[in-house]
């Protein structure tokens, strides 16, 4: 186990930022931590590096409990948000920082940052300062300063914020590759759920300070721990239902909720790929128009709009959007094909439930 | 870039005929009351403190200036500033890094403290160390029994001296701190440097050009302040006198070429310090605008994805 923390709490005065966190990081992971702003990832990826001190809790790397170990003494990587590299050193300087610091020798030094000049596509920008870079080879000289002292962990805040959407791109699957090459235990933290679920192996989700699910992309997206997760990871459709003889209702829309009391107020929540859609009207039980379509490039997102006024996400590739014939203001027939009730507390939810004599499925799933 | 701004500025005085402009004798004749503002009241009698220091040729200007009473005062004049610029560096060092990097109950009453050498008289700073120190002060009669001479003798003038020029390194330095944030110093103590290299390699670097605008204002007003080193120096002449003092002392003794040759010392001193001052704000300029080209060269940035797999 690389990093792990138990039970770790951060006040700041009566701000609890960070509230009983519990997690662990293997070796060689890439794990991002995933929440809104305010939901205490930064402050925990700062505790994990020594820059902020834990008011309870332990934070173990490699075993070791390191809660009274300097930040000098941890051996971490850190990337800021704004990279904070030394604006009155050139690339090679800042690349060779924490070498010197470490009292390396001169000559291993020079190949040290010359690999890694190599490493990250920086050749001949040895001698160009901070300011004369662009944002994408600034984020670079970042992390390869961070990584030239060998650190057992890499901790990057926000590192794809302060970069344009098209580079960010790019380097989201840079820093996959990187991390395949390097195998080094690196934490990230973002509040872009896409970019998470893109980029690491597992991730930590948080809210308000408190740990509301850990697992890979693909058990938080389609098992997720709760109400938060679920609205939070990926787009979800949400209703009011109110049940009546073990059916929630709301509008035209019925869910089989047996053993649910008469009278319940339940928050229903289905994804888009849940929703199918034919052209044939008998096929699927309700009826709605088809009131705009969203290119997502390959994906369309469909806004249906049901004669109660109430209205519906739905997701589908381009080629059925084609093979159905699909157009704006076009009347259609739907169905959900599973669904979950939403608790309103942070309680585990209760799996999702298929519903059943249905047409079988026609949508591929897709996150 | 530049050329486009040219262009800007050009299109603007095409322009100059707009409903919001001036007419052109309202504008020449704003312009040519500044001019004859800044002639009479500041090139004029600069010009002037150098035509009547020559007056009487070269070798009486000389002479003045070798007089051992005017040698004294300009070897007074530069013991002060070594001894009060260096001991302001550092409190102006520590001030501001301790008012930009941390969040503390009081901050802002000593922000105002710093401020205060500004807002006193100094002919009231003077008095405030003569009734601390003097032999009728609060600290008198203690100093007398250890035979310690304090007023009208020279660590009065080097400490009215530090009190008066203490805001200018501070007050430069605080602002550049703040806007340089604690991120790089984070991020070196993340690459394992201790407090000392850090201060030493990242924020001293950063701070540089204030650092040196305000060294060379505090050392021109500590060469140049009279009010308060006046009340504390006792003008004991070739021993408290300090050169402002002695141009004063001169001037009052009708020794007029005297008197103008030890000012135009201390008008050169006002020159050159103008001088670095502009040279430094162009550089400073200079630095700014190269990151502004920086940045606008990131929208068209495009990321390498031929990278070489390490071995």
């Amino acid at each position: 186990m690389s990093i792990e923390l138990k039970k770790v709490s951060k006040k700041f005065g009566e701000v609890i930022a960070v509230n009983n966190v519990s997690f662990s990081v293997k070796e060689g992971e890439l794990m991002a931590l995933l929440g809104p702003s305010g939901g205490g990832k930064t402050t925990v990826l700062r505790m994990i590096a020594g820059l902020e001190v834990p008011t309870g809790g332990d934070i173990l790397i490699r075993g070791q409990r390191v809660n009274d170990v300097s930040v000098q003494q941890r051996n971490i990587g850190f990337v800021f948000q704004s990279y904070a590299l030394f604006k009155s050193m050139n690339v090679f300087k800042n690349i060779a920082f924490g070498l010197k610091i470490k009292k390396w020798k001169k000559t291993d030094i020079q190949a040290r940052v010359l690999e890694l000049l190599n490493l990250f596509g920086l050749e001949g920008l040895e001698k160009r300062f901070p300011h004369q870079l662009s944002g994408g080879q600034r984020q670079r000289v970042a992390i390869a300063r961070a990584l030239a002292p060998k650190p057992s962990v890499l901790l990057l805040d926000e590192p794809f914020g302060a970069v344009d959407a098209k580079i960010r791109h790019e380097l989201r699957e840079w820093l996959v590759t990187l991390h395949q090459d390097l195998n080094v235990t690196t934490i990230f933290v973002t509040h872009d759920q896409e970019e998470a679920m893109e980029v690491s192996n597992r991730i930590v989700i948080f809210s308000k300070g408190n740990l509301e699910q850990i697992g890979t992309p693909r058990e938080v997206y389609e098992d997720p721990a709760n109400e938060f997760v679920a609205r939070f990871v990926g787009v979800m459709n949400v209703l009011e239902t109110e049940v009546s003889g073990g059916v929630a209702r709301i509008g035209e829309l019925q869910f089989a909720t047996p053993g649910q009391a008469d009278g319940a107020r339940l928050r229903i929540g289905f994804r888009p790929y849940a929703v199918q859609i034919s052209t044939n009207a008998n096929l699927f039980p309700y009826r709605a128009v088809l009131r705009h379509t969203f290119f997502l490039g390959i994906m369309l997102r469909l806004e249906l709009e049901l004669p109660s006024g109430l209205i519906l996400r739905s997701r589908i590739t381009k080629e059925e959007y084609a093979q159905l014939g699909l157009e704006d203001g076009r009347e259609v027939s739907f169905g959900i094909r599973n669904f979950r009730i939403l608790a309103s507390d942070t309680t585990r939810l209760a799996p999702e439930q298929v519903v059943p004599h249905q047409a079988p499925p026609t949508i591929a799933e897709n996150i | 870039m530049a050329g486009t701004a040219k262009r800007q500025l050009a299109a603007g005085r095409a322009k100059s005929q707009r409903g919001t402009e001036e007419s052109p004798l309202v504008k020449w004749l704003l312009i040519g009351l500044a001019l004859l503002f800044c002639l009479v009241f500041l090139l004029l009698p600069l010009v002037n403190v150098f035509a009547q220091a020559f007056s009487k040729g070269w070798a009486t200007y000389l002479d003045a200036l070798q007089h051992p009473d005017s040698w004294a005062a300009i070897k007074l004049t530069l013991l002060v500033a070594t001894i009060s610029v260096p001991l302001n560096v550092l409190f102006g060092l520590a001030a501001a890094w301790c008012i930009a990097k941390f969040e503390f109950r009081g901050k802002s009453l000593l922000i105002t403290l710093i401020d205060l050498p500004f807002s006193v008289s100094p002919v009231v700073a003077g008095l405030m160390f003569v009734v601390l120190f003097g032999a009728q002060g609060f600290l008198g009669p203690w100093l007398l029994e250890h035979n310690i001479k304090i007023i009208f003798a020279v660590p009065g003038i080097v400490l009215v001296t530090i009190f008066i020029t203490f805001p200018f390194v501070a007050r430069e330095l605080i602002p550049v701190m703040q806007a340089a944030g604690t991120d790089q110093e984070q991020a070196a103590l993340t690459l394992g440097a201790n407090g000392w290299q850090t201060f030493w390699h990242v924020t001293l670097p950063s701070v540089k050009w204030g650092l040196i605008y305000g060294v060379i204002l505090c050392n021109a007003r500590a060469m140049g302040e009279y009010g308060a080193v006046s009340v504390v120096s006792g003008h004991v002449i070739g021993m408290t006198n300090t050169m402002p003092l002695h141009v004063e002392q001169l001037y009052q003794n009708a020794n007029t070429a005297g008197a103008f040759a030890v000012a135009s010392l201390l008008a050169m001193l006002a020159l050159v310090t103008l001088a670095i001052k502009t040279f430094l704000e162009w550089k400073q300029h200079r630095e700014f605008e190269l990151a502004q080209q920086a940045t606008r060269a990131e929208s068209g940035d495009t990321l390498f994805l031929t990278r070489q797999k390490s071995e």
